[in-house]
C-alpha cells in the first residue's frame, strides 16, 4: 500500500539524513520505527508526506507517486496521510473541536473553514471520533487546558478526521508518563486495527514498540539495519541499530534459550534487512 | 586535612575583553571622548538665566490652566486628534495585516518577502513629523494630512512587529495543519493567526496611545488636531491654556494605558 523506494535525503548543510531507503507497508500493519537521535527516524516519515522534500527515490501510496505531485495534488494526497507529532502541534489558543476538525481542513473550500462552516456529516464524525477517544466533554475546551494525554487523544482525533489511509505517528509518548504512553499506544493501535489503518510510528521505547507493534524497522545513520518481528529484536541487533550496550534488560521475553535463537535470528535478519 | 587542604585557589570571572591593554585603552578613550565632548557643548548661561523666567511662566501655568477662554478651539482640536488617531489606527492596522504577513520569511516566497521589508523599511525610516511636512505640502494643511501621515507610520510599526510574532511562532502547529492537507490561505486562517492575534490586538490598542500623543506633535507642523491648538496657544503665551491642552492629553493617554493594558490581558 505504501511503498518507499530509494528513499535519500540530503539536507543542505551536507547532512546525508536517509540513504537510498526502501520500505514497504501493507495495509492494516502498523510498524514501528525505531533508531538512535538523528538517524532520520523523523525525516524519514516527513518525506512520506513531503513537510520534506526528499533529494531522490520515489514513495507511492496505493501506487500514486507522491513524490512527482504538484502543490494542489500533493494537498489532496496529504488528506490520506494523517499525522500525529510528538508534542501534540495542537494549535493551542484553537478549542478541541476546532483541532479536531482542522483534520478536514483538506475537504472544505478557504470560506467555509474560515467562518467554521463544516458540513454537518463532517461535524457527527468529529463527535463521534471525539467520543472514541474519550474527550466528548472537552469539546469547547482550549487545547492548551488540557493534559499531554488529553492532547494527543486529539491529535489522534484530528489525524483521523482526515479519513486516512495511514497514520505517520512521530514520536508519540516522548511527552507523556510510562501509562499514559501505553494508553496513547494502544489507543493508536486500536483506532488503527478497527478501520483497517497502516501506521508507521517512530518511537524511541524499544520495550513500548514490542509491545504494541507488528512489525520493527530499525534505523541508523539514515539506512535501514533491521526490518522484522518485534520478537526479533535481540541484543545483537539492538547493538547494530544503537550500539555498544548491555541490552537483555530492555528487550521482552528474556525466557529464551539465547544461544540458539541468537544464531537463528541472524540469518532471519539479514534476509530480512534486504529492501522488500 | 592533610596536604590537599593546601593554598586556596583564585577564581575571578574572565573579562568580555581579555587583553588588558585595549580594555583599559577602551575606557581611557571613553573618558578623554566624554571630556572633549561636554567641552565642545556652547552654553548660553546669559540666555538661559532669561529662559528660567519663561519656564516659571509655564510651570505656573500649569498650576491655574484654563480651560475656558479657548474651549472651542480645544474642543475642534480634540475632536480632529480624535478622529485621525482612530482612522489612523484601524486603516493603518487594515493595511498592516497583510504586508506583516508578506514580510514574514516564513510564510512569503522571496519576492513578495522583499517588497514588504522595502515598505517597512521606507515607513521606519522617517519620522512622523517629516512625513507630516511632506503631507501638508501635499495635501494642503489640516486633519488630512495627520490622518495619512499617522496612516503611513503605523504601516511601519505594526507591520514589522507582526511579522516578526509571526516568525517566532511555534512552526509545528503551522506544519501539523499544513499535513492535514491545508491550503496557504487555510495555514495562515488555522495556524497563525490564533498565534499572533493576542499580539497583534495588543500592539493595535498601543499604536492607538501612539497615534493620539503622535496627533500633537504633527499638528505643529500643520498636520491639524490638537497640536495645532497648543501651538497657537504657546506663541501667543497663552501658557495657561497651553496647560489646559496638555493636561488633556496626559488625562487621554492615561485613559488609553489602562484601557491598553485591561484589553491584553483579556485577549491572551
Amino acid at each position: 500500500m505504501l511503498k518507499i523506494e530509494n528513499l535519500t535525503k540530503r539536507y543542505r548543510t551536507g547532512d546525508l539524513a536517509l540513504n537510498n531507503v526502501s520500505v514497504s507497508v501493507q495495509p492494516g500493519q502498523v510498524v514501528g520505527l525505531i533508531g538512535p537521535s538523528g538517524a532520520g527516524k523523523s525525516t524519514l516519515i516527513r518525506c512520506i508526506n513531503r513537510l520534506v522534500e526528499p533529494s531522490s527515490g520515489q514513495v507511492l501510496l496505493r501506487d500514486e507517486n507522491l513524490t512527482r505531485l504538484g502543490k494542489g495534488q500533493l494537498r489532496q494526497a496529504r488528506r490520506r496521510m494523517g499525522m500525529i507529532f510528538q508534542e501534540y502541534a495542537l494549535v493551542e489558543r484553537l478549542t478541541v473541536m476546532e483541532n479536531v476538525l482542522s483534520g478536514q481542513l483538506g475537504y472544505v473550500g478557504f470560506w467555509r473553514s474560515y467562518f467554521r462552516k463544516f458540513p454537518q456529516q463532517a461535524v457527527d464524525q468529529a463527535f463521534a471520533t471525539l467520543e472514541r477517544v474519550g474527550l466528548s466533554d472537552h469539546a469547547d475546551k482550549r487545547a492548551d487546558a488540557l493534559s499531554g494525554g488529553q492532547r494527543q487523544r486529539v491529535g489522534i482525533a484530528r489525524a483521523l478526521l482526515q479519513n486516512p489511509d495511514i497514520l505517520l505517528v512521530d514520536e508519540p509518548t516522548a511527552s507523556l508518563d510510562p501509562k499514559t504512553s501505553r494508553q496513547i499506544m494502544r489507543l493508536i493501535c486500536e483506532v488503527c486495527a478497527e478501520r483497517g489503518l497502516a501506521a508507521i510510528i517512530n518511537i524511541h521505547d524499544v520495550a513500548l514498540a514490542q509491545m504494541f507493534v507488528q512489525r520493527i524497522i530499525g534505523l541508523k545513520k539514515g539506512e535501514v539495519v533491521f526490518d522484522g518481528s518485534p520478537d526479533d529484536l535481540t541484543p545483537d541487533v539492538l547493538t547494530r541499530i544503537y550500539g555498544e550496550e548491555d541490552w537483555t534488560r530492555t528487550i521482552r521475553k528474556p525466557g529464551n534459550d539465547e544461544a540458539e535463537d541468537g544464531a537463528a535470528d541472524e540469518d532471519q535478519v539479514e534476509l530480512m534487512a534486504r529492501p522488500a | 586535612m592533610t596536604a590537599i587542604a593546601a593554598a586556596p585557589r583564585q577564581w575571578r570571572r574572565p573579562s568580555l575583553i581579555a587583553n588588558p591593554w585595549l580594555r583599559w585603552g577602551l575606557w581611557l578613550g571613553l573618558a578623554v571622548y566624554l571630556v572633549i565632548g561636554i567641552g565642545a557643548v556652547e552654553v548660553n548661561w546669559q540666555r538661559a538665566y532669561e529662559g528660567l523666567d519663561r519656564g516659571w511662566q509655564f510651570i505656573l501655568g500649569f498650576l491655574k490652566p484654563d480651560f475656558t477662554s479657548r474651549w472651542g478651539d480645544i474642543v475642534v482640536g480634540m475632536r480632529e486628534s480624535l478622529t485621525m488617531t482612530v482612522t489612523s489606527t484601524v486603516v493603518g492596522v487594515l493595511l498592516s495585516i497583510p504586508i506583516g504577513v508578506g514580510a514574514a520569511r516564513n510564510l512569503a516566497p522571496a519576492p513578495v518577502y522583499l517588497v514588504c521589508r522595502s515598505i517597512i523599511a521606507l515607513s521606519r525610516s522617517f519620522q512622523e513629523i517629516i512625513i507630516a511636512i511632506l503631507f501638508v505640502a501635499m495635501v494642503g494643511f489640516g486633519p488630512l494630512a495627520g490622518f495619512l501621515t499617522l496612516s503611513f507610520a503605523t504601516i511601519g510599526f505594526i507591520a514589522k512587529l507582526l511579522a516578526e510574532d509571526i516568525e517566532d511562532m511555534d512552526e509545528s502547529q503551522a506544519e501539523a495543519i499544513r499535513a492535514t492537507g491545508a491550503s496557504w490561505w487555510q495555514v495562515v486562517t488555522w495556524a497563525v493567526q490564533p498565534q499572533v492575534m493576542p499580539r497583534l490586538i495588543g500592539l493595535s490598542v498601543y499604536r492607538f496611545d501612539i497615534n493620539f500623543r503622535e496627533s500633537a506633535v504633527i499638528g505643529i507642523v500643520g498636520a491639524g488636531g490638537i497640536g495645532a491648538t497648543l501651538n497657537t496657544a504657546i506663541d501667543r503665551y497663552e501658557f495657561d491654556s497651553a496647560a489646559a491642552v496638555l493636561l488633556l492629553i496626559i488625562a487621554i493617554v492615561m485613559i488609553c494605558e489602562y484601557s491598553s493594558s485591561y484589553i491584553r490581558k483579556w485577549v491572551q
